[in-house]
C-alpha cells in the first residue's frame, strides 16, 4: 500500500476490485468452482421446546440458514456474513437499556442468558425480498427483559441499536446505510409474547452471521425488523427512526408486517420462495400468509388501523 | 479459434451445471442461476461491443468475424435468464407476468431489453443480412439502446438496497464502448493506432 492512499480509500478500492472479480471476471477458477460453506465450532445451548411453536416438519437446513443471510455489517452478498463474520467479538458483550424506564441498566451477556428460562421456538421467517425459512430459535420473550427495567407510562416505542464497529465488521466501512443499524417496535409489539430475545438457533449459540450473541426475532414482520447483534435498547415516546425506513420510507415502512395484500413497490409480496423447500429446487413458490400466519396472536394489535397506509 | 471461443462462452453454463450437481448453488439456487445468467448475458454484451474498438485499434477484421457468435451467446444467456424468471418466478402465469412487467420498472426494462434482442438474434444470419441490406446495420444499432435499458434494469434492481457499485462498473464499461462509436472519436482511435 502506498503512503499517499488513505487506508479507507484503499479498502474501498479493494472492495471494488473484489466486487468486480466476483461479478464476472474471476480469475481464480478454483475458488470460483467451489463455494464452500463456512465451518464453525458451535457451542450448545439448552432450551425447552415450547409446544406452541414446535412443528419440526419443515425446518430449513442448518446450512442454508447459516450461509444465506442479510447482515450488511459484513457485506451485501448473502454469503458475505458467513464468510466474514468470524471477526466479530461476541464476548465480552453488554446491552444497555435506558430511556423511559424506571431502572435503566447495562446487562452482561451472561446475565442475559440467565434472566429467564430458555425456550426453543420454531418460527417462520419471511424476508421482505420474497423468500422465507423456518428456524428453531432459542431465547425468551423480550417482555421478560422489559418488565425487569419497568417501562414508564410515557414509553410508547422500543428502539434497538446494533453494533457498528468497522474493526470487526468490514461492511460498516461502506456507506450503504447509515450506521449503526437501528430498528424499532411499538411497545405493545415489543411486549407481545411472540417477540423473542434470541441467543441461539438449532440448539446452539447463535452463529455470528445470524446476529450473535443476542438479537431480536419478530416473526410476523419482515426479517429486517429483527435486529441482530444488539448493544442498546431504548424506550421512547416518539416513533424511533429505523434504518431501512430512513433509507427509503416509500419501500420500507415502520410497521413492515408481513402482508400479502400490500406489494413492495418493486415486487409482489403475495408469494414467497421457501429456502430449502423439501419439494426440491424447482418447487413452486408458496402463498404468503397475513402476519406470516401469526394473526391469532398479533392481529388485535392493529385493529382499526389501515395496514395499506401503515405498511 | 472460433471453436475455442465457443467453448469459452459455454463455460458459465458448464459451471452452473457443475455447481448444480455438486450442491454448490447455495441456499437459493433459483436466485443464483437467475443472477448468474443475467450477469453473463451482460458480460457477453460488453464483449460483443468490444469487437469494434478492437478492430479500430488493431486494424484486423478478425474481431468482427467473432461478433455474431458472441452476440448470439449474449442472447442465449439472456434467454435462460428470461425463461428462468418466466418458469420459476412467475410459474408460466402470463397474467402475473404482465402484471409484473407493467408494475415494476426494473422488470419492464428487463422485458423490453429481451424483446428488443429477439429481432437482432433472428436477423443475425447471412441471409437476413443480405436481404435487409443497408437496413440491417441500422436495425442492429438497436444494441446501443439495449445497452441502456439493460443497465437501467440492473440499476433499478440493485438500487433498492443501495448496492450499485457493480452496476456502476458495468455502466462505465458500456458507456466507454458506446463512446467508441461516435465518428470523431472513432477516427481519433484509428489515427492513434495507425
Amino acid at each position: 500500500m502506498d503512503s499517499i492512499t488513505p487506508k479507507s480509500i484503499f479498502d474501498q478500492r479493494r472492495e471494488l476490485i473484489k466486487a468486480a472479480a466476483a461479478g464476472s471476471f474471476g480469475l481464480s477458477l478454483a475458488s470460483w468452482f467451489s463455494r464452500e460453506a463456512f465451518a464453525m465450532a458451535p457451542e450448545k445451548l439448552t432450551a425447552t421446546a415450547n409446544p406452541l411453536y414446535s412443528s419440526k416438519g419443515d425446518v430449513t437446513p442448518y446450512k442454508s440458514a447459516t450461509t444465506y443471510n442479510n447482515f450488511y455489517e459484513f457485506g451485501t452478498d448473502k454469503t458475505d456474513p458467513a464468510s466474514y463474520a468470524s471477526s466479530l467479538q461476541t464476548r465480552p458483550w453488554t446491552i444497555t437499556i435506558d430511556g423511559l424506564v424506571k431502572k435503566p441498566q447495562t446487562l452482561d451477556i451472561d446475565a442475559l442468558l440467565k434472566l429467564a428460562p430458555m425456550e426453543e421456538r420454531i418460527y417462520r421467517m419471511r424476508c421482505v425480498e420474497g423468500w422465507s425459512m423456518v428456524i428453531p430459535w432459542d431465547g425468551y420473550s423480550l417482555s421478560k427483559l422489559l418488565s425487569k427495567v419497568e417501562p414508564l407510562g410515557s414509553a410508547k416505542y422500543v428502539e434497538f441499536i446494533s453494533l457498528a464497529d468497522s474493526k470487526q465488521m468490514p461492511g460498516v466501512k461502506s456507506s450503504i446505510i447509515e450506521w449503526p443499524y437501528r430498528e424499532g417496535l411499538r411497545l405493545d409489539e415489543a411486549m407481545n409474547p411472540l417477540t423473542l430475545l434470541t441467543f441461539g438457533m438449532y440448539g446452539e449459540l447463535l452463529p455470528k452471521q445470524n446476529g450473535a450473541p443476542v438479537r431480536i426475532v419478530v416473526p410476523w414482520k419482515y426479517g429486517f425488523k429483527s435486529a441482530k447483534s444488539i448493544i442498546k435498547i431504548r424506550l421512547t415516546e416518539e416513533m424511533p427512526k429505523t434504518s431501512w425506513n430512513m433509507f427509503d420510507a416509500h419501500e420500507y415502512g415502520f410497521y413492515s408486517n408481513v402482508n400479502p395484500t400490500v406489494d413492495h413497490p418493486r415486487w409482489s409480496q403475495a408469494t414467497e420462495r421457501r429456502i430449502g423447500d423439501a419439494k426440491g429446487v424447482f418447487a413452486p413458490k408458496i402463498k404468503t400468509e397475513m402476519f406470516n400466519g401469526y394473526g391469532d396472536q398479533v392481529a388485535s394489535m392493529y385493529s382499526g388501523m389501515d395496514l395499506k397506509k401503515y405498511y | 479459434m472460433k471453436m475455442l471461443l465457443f467453448l469459452f462462452a459455454l463455460l458459465p453454463l458448464g459451471r452452473l451445471v457443475w455447481l448444480g450437481m455438486n450442491d454448490g448453488l447455495g441456499a437459493n439456487p433459483i436466485e443464483f442461476i437467475t443472477r448468474s445468467t443475467g450477469t453473463w448475458a451482460l458480460v457477453l454484451l460488453c464483449i460483443t461491443l468490444t469487437m469494434t474498438p478492437l478492430r479500430l485499434i488493431t486494424g484486423s477484421t478478425f474481431w468482427i468475424k467473432q461478433r455474431r457468435m458472441l452476440g448470439l451467446f449474449c442472447f442465449f444467456y439472456a434467454s435462460l435468464h428470461f425463461l428462468i424468471w418466466l418458469a420459476l418466478d412467475q410459474g408460466f402465469d402470463l397474467d402475473a407476468m404482465l402484471h409484473d412487467v407493467v408494475k415494476r420498472p426494473f422488470i419492464t426494462m428487463g422485458f423490453l431489453s429481451y424483446l428488443l434482442l429477439v429481432p437482432l438474434a433472428l436477423t443475425s444470419n447471412h441471409w437476413a443480412q443480405k436481404k435487409l441490406g443497408r437496413r440491417w446495420a441500422l436495425l442492429h444499432r438497436l444494441i446501443y439502446f439495449i445497452a441502456g435499458t439493460v443497465i437501467l434494469h440492473y440499476w433499478w434492481h440493485k438500487v433498492g438496497k443501495n448496492d450499485v457499485n457493480i452496476v456502476e462498473i458495468y455502466a462505465t464499461i458500456l458507456a466507454l464502448l458506446l463512446l467508441c462509436r461516435i465518428p470523431s472519436i472513432k477516427t481519433k482511435i484509428q489515427s492513434l493506432f495507425r
